[in-house]
Parts: C-alpha cells; structure tokens; sequence
C-alpha cells in the first residue's frame, strides 16, 4: 500500500511536529546559548566565555538560595513521599474503608485548586498563629502540595500489583512489619522513587508559595532568581539558568526511567 | 468531576482475604489527614473568613463581618461613602478568561495534530517522542518564562532577528497580553499534548479504515471520528491547561508588566505588604470559585457523556 493512500495518514503533519519540537527547545536553546557570551548585555553577541559561569558559582547568594531550595525540597520530599505511601496503603489495601473517595479528593486536592489561593491562605494562616520559622513555614507548605505528586504513582503501583504475593508471605509467618519492608516494599519501590523524583522537582521549582512565604533569611532558588529577572537581567543569570535546565533534565530523565521500568514490571 | 475519573480507572473493589490491613485504614490516612488538615483545609476556611473581614487601617484586617472585599471587585467607594462602578477589576477577571481561553485552544490546535503523529510512528521512536514533549516541562517554570523574555525583550533575539531585515532598532514584544499568551502556551503545552496522546493511542485504527470505507474523506473522518473518540483526552488536556491558566501568576507578571494583570497576579499583589487583603482574599475565593464551577461543570458533562455511550 503506498502512502498516499494511507487513508490514516493526514499530509503535513510530519513538518509541523518538527516545528513543534523546534519550538519546545528553542527558547531554551537561546537561554543555553547566551550563557556562554561574554557581552553584559545578553543578547548582545561578543565572543564565548564562561566568566559568567564563574561568576555564578561564586555568588553567595545564589548558593545561599540553594541551600535553601535544597533543603526545603529534600525535607518536603521527605514527608509528602511517606504521607502518601501510608495514605496509598490505606486506600488501596484498606478494608471496608468508608471515607475513601472522600480521602482521595483530600490528598489530591492541592492539584485542583489554583496555587495563589493556596499560598495566600497559608500566609494568613502562618501570619494569625504568628509563626516565625522561615524555614519550617516553607517545609509544611511544601509537603502539602507536594503530597499528591508522590501519592500518584505509589496507588498506581499498588493497583497494579497482586496481592498473592504478601499473602504468602503471611502465610510462611512473616509479621506485618517483615511483609511490609521485604514483599510490600521492593514491589512498589519503582513508584516510591518516582513519586519522591516529582515530588522533589516540584518543591524545587515552585515560586509562587515560595514567594509569598519567604523572608529574608530563606529565599528559594526560583525567588532568588526572579528577584534577579526583576532587578535588570544579570549576565549571571543565563549561567545559572543553564546548569538548572541541565539539572532538570537529568533529575527528570531518572524519574521517567524510574517510571518506565515501574510500568513494563507491571507489564 | 475530576475525582471521579481517577475513579474510573481503579480496579473494581476487592477485599483483601486476609486481616493483614487491619487497621491500617485509620493509621495510613491520619498523617495526610493531619497534613492537609493544617496546610490545606485550615487555611481555605481562613481565607473564606479574611474576605468577608474588615480591611485594617495599616494593612492586615480585623475580624468584623464586611463584604466590601467583594464589593470592591465592582464598586469602588468614595470619600462621602458613595458606590462608583469601576469596570478595573472586572476587566481583570475578563482578561483571565480571555487569556485562559486562548491558552487551551492555541495548546489544543497544535496538541492533536502532533500527538496525532507520534501515535503513528513505530514503538522506539514513539516513546522517544512522548519523552522529548514531557522533558522541558520538568524545567523550572520561571526560567521557561525567562527564556520567552529573551527572546520578546528588548535586544532580545526575535527583535534583533527582525532588524537584521530592516525593522526599525529597539523593538521589544513585552509587557502585553500577547506576550503573556506566549509563555503561557509555552509552559502548559506539555500538559495537553500528553492526554490527548493517550486517548488518541487507545482509537481503533479500523474506525478509521470504516470511516474510509463509507466514503468519508480525511477531514470528515477527523471530525466524526477521530475527534469525538478523543473527547475524554481532549477535555483532560482541556482542564490541566485551564485550570493553571486561570490561576497563572508568572506569566502575567513577568510578560505583561505591572499593568496587564490577571486574577492570580492581582491576588499575589494585594498580599504584597500594606495592601488590602479582605479584597485580595474576595479575589481568590472568586478565583476558587470560577475554578470549581469550570472542574463541576466538566465533570458533570463527561458523566453525562460516560452514561450516553
């Protein structure tokens, strides 16, 4: 059958998904590109120089903000992945569990609502009980909306899973605690990993509950950064913006991998 | 609504043989009851209370009923106390409709015809392709944003493209609502792409074939076809574009200015210190209200759509 009468076969299509991929990649492709020019003004093109990449390793602030962002996300990943391993325990295993749909919408409830809503709330909330910690402020609001990116792919792992074999091991005299951590858990580990890969970018790249919660002594990276965009665009900050779309990408790689290999085991 | 397509996919219930989950049901969900308790649900019905409160003289606000957060969306009030209609803020809600809007349909003008393909294109190559469209999307939103502002700016690498064919020197596409639209677009593309991807990989290729047979040609198989079979990934896709859209604070901020404000940078603004927050409050509440009747009216439409087929 030639491809012209390949009645699925809708002309042009092939062109305009290369344009969309040039698209996709392009605007970060010139973000890349920028940073190694040594003009001040970025979009100005000079010669090729990784001054601006010394000069970003060396900002104290920008480390400070790191610190920060890392911090809040390894704790908030912390919490939110074994928030949602118990809550995906419970609802997928528990039995005769009466308020299940209702803790569902509870759990997965930070992604229907608008995140501005959410992090203006929290600020009146840390406000009233006049909460001073920084630092914690951001960890609880974090870990809420975190909390969902994690459950989602542990209850898809469990769903996905029979129950024969945590029954057998029952069977052979394991207690609860023993089944758990050496049938239960090897099983659904793929979706624990990839639900605390989300779970971590989403904390390290979210600004808008940042933005409202942080003081001075704990800003985040992206608020760190936007502080930067808004203050005149430091040649600075095309390095910085490099090395964390390339930190990015190989933090997302691992989780779909992750994910990936989670989904053909379950095959 | 949303809830109960993650529903819709669970397994039919089945109860485990044995006790070993006894138990388990109460201790499992009390962390994230406790958690979404404090971080969630408190602060909701906090914010319901702050936007019927009464604003304070040096910011912040005091608890004694009020609605002049929500009257102050339309009305504003003069020095005598007299109710002035101001269209200001409702132009706001407008544009974050109008923005929205466009936001969905651009995403979905180019999602079905590329999702189309990569449905098409041999196994490797189509989780390669799925894997390219879900990558930039892991990348930070501020610096997706970012990225758009280089190339919009001022010296910026479109205006620096067109001078080189004889524009006028010192163009710059900021700070407007179609620059605004253009990195919206840009970070939620992903999210529209993805579900129709899937709902188009589950079409049977023979309904296709059929539709030939019976002398339908390619737009007419497209419309009746192809298009109603992948109406449950066109509004998933529909609903994770919207929904952010109309709560987009970044965007708007950073590509429109201070002055093209959507409901979310307008929020974001009345919390900004010494502002008034029962207004910023009413706001958000109507924001979460807009939200909930789009994800209810969504939800009852595909229920009615579910129980049709």
């Amino acid at each position: 059958m030639s491809t012209r009468h390949d009645v699925k076969r809708y002309p042009g299509l092939g062109p305009l998904t290369v344009l969309f991929f040039a698209y996709l990649y392009a605007p970060l492709a010139v973000v890349v590109i920028y940073s190694f020019n040594a003009n001040r003004i970025a979009g100005v093109w000079t010669h090729f120089s990784l001054q601006w990449y010394a000069s970003a390793l060396n900002n104290a602030a920008l480390m400070n903000a790191l610190k920060t962002s890392l911090t809040v996300a390894a704790a908030a990943t912390t919490v939110s992945s074994m928030v949602a391993l118990a809550a995906a325990l419970a609802i997928v295993r528990g039995k005769n569990l009466r308020f299940r749909k209702l803790s569902e919408t509870i759990v997965n409830l930070p992604l229907l609502l608008p995140e501005i809503v959410l992090a203006v709330a929290t600020l009146i909330l840390f406000s009233l009980v006049g909460m001073q910690n920084g630092m914690l402020k951001l960890i609880i609001a974090h870990s809420a909306f975190c909390t969902p990116f994690a459950f989602l792919p542990i209850r898809a792992r469990l769903q996905g899973m029979s129950l024969d074999l945590e029954e057998a091991s029952a069977d052979l005299y394991a207690d609860r605690w023993t089944t758990f951590r050496r049938v239960t858990l090897p099983l659904i580990f793929p979706g624990v990993f990839s639900g605390a890969m989300l779970a971590f970018l989403i904390s390290m790249d979210d600004f808008i509950t940042s933005n409202m919660l942080s003081t001075g002594g704990t800003t985040t990276l992206p608020v760190y950064i936007f502080s930067l965009i808004r203050s005149g665009t430091s040649p600075e900050l095309n390095a910085i913006a490099t090395l964390l779309i390339l930190a990015s990408l190989v933090l997302a790689t691992a989780a779909l991998l992750a994910a990936a290999r989670g989904a053909r085991d379950n095959a | 609504m949303t809830d109960s397509a993650l529903h819709a996919t669970a397994e039919p219930e089945r109860t485990p043989r044995i006790r070993f989950w006894h138990g388990l049901s109460f201790w499992g969900l009390l962390p994230s009851w406790v958690l979404m308790g404090l971080a969630l649900i408190l602060p909701i019905a906090i914010i319901a209370a702050v936007s019927v409160a009464t604003r304070g003289a040096h910011g912040g606000f005091t608890w004694d009923f009020n609605l002049a957060g929500y009257r102050h969306i339309l009305f504003n009030e003069g020095w005598t106390g007299e109710l002035e209609f101001t269209p200001q803020y409702l132009l706001i809600i407008l544009r974050t409709f109008v923005l929205a809007g466009a936001t969905t349909l651009i995403c979905l003008l180019f999602a079905v015809p590329v999702a189309y393909f990569i449905c098409r294109q041999p196994p490797g190559r189509k989780a390669a392709l799925v894997y390219l469209v879900t990558l930039p999307f892991w990348v930070s939103m501020i610096l997706r944003v970012y990225a758009w502002m280089i190339i919009l700016g001022k010296e910026g690498t479109l205006p620096r493209f067109l001078e080189y064919f004889g524009a006028p020197a010192g163009l710059s596409f900021m700070f407007n609502d179609g620059a605004t639209l253009t990195a919206m677009v840009y970070t939620y593309m992903p999210l529209m792409v993805l579900p129709v991807f899937a709902s188009l990989e589950k079409l049977d290729g023979t309904l296709i074939e059929a539709s030939h047979d019976l002398y339908g040609d390619r737009w007419v198989t497209l419309r009746r076809v192809i298009l109603p079979l992948t109406a449950p990934g066109i509004i998933a896709g529909a609903i994770l574009v919207f929904v952010p859209s109309l709560g987009a604070v970044l965007e708007p901020t950073l590509m429109g200015g201070g002055k093209q404000m959507m409901m979310g940078s307008l929020v974001q603004l009345q919390f900004g210190g010494g502002r008034n927050w029962p207004f910023g409050a009413a706001i958000a509440m109507t924001l979460m209200a807009l939200v909930m009747i789009f994800l209810i009216f969504t939800g009852l439409r595909t229920a009615r759509r579910g129980t049709a087929l």
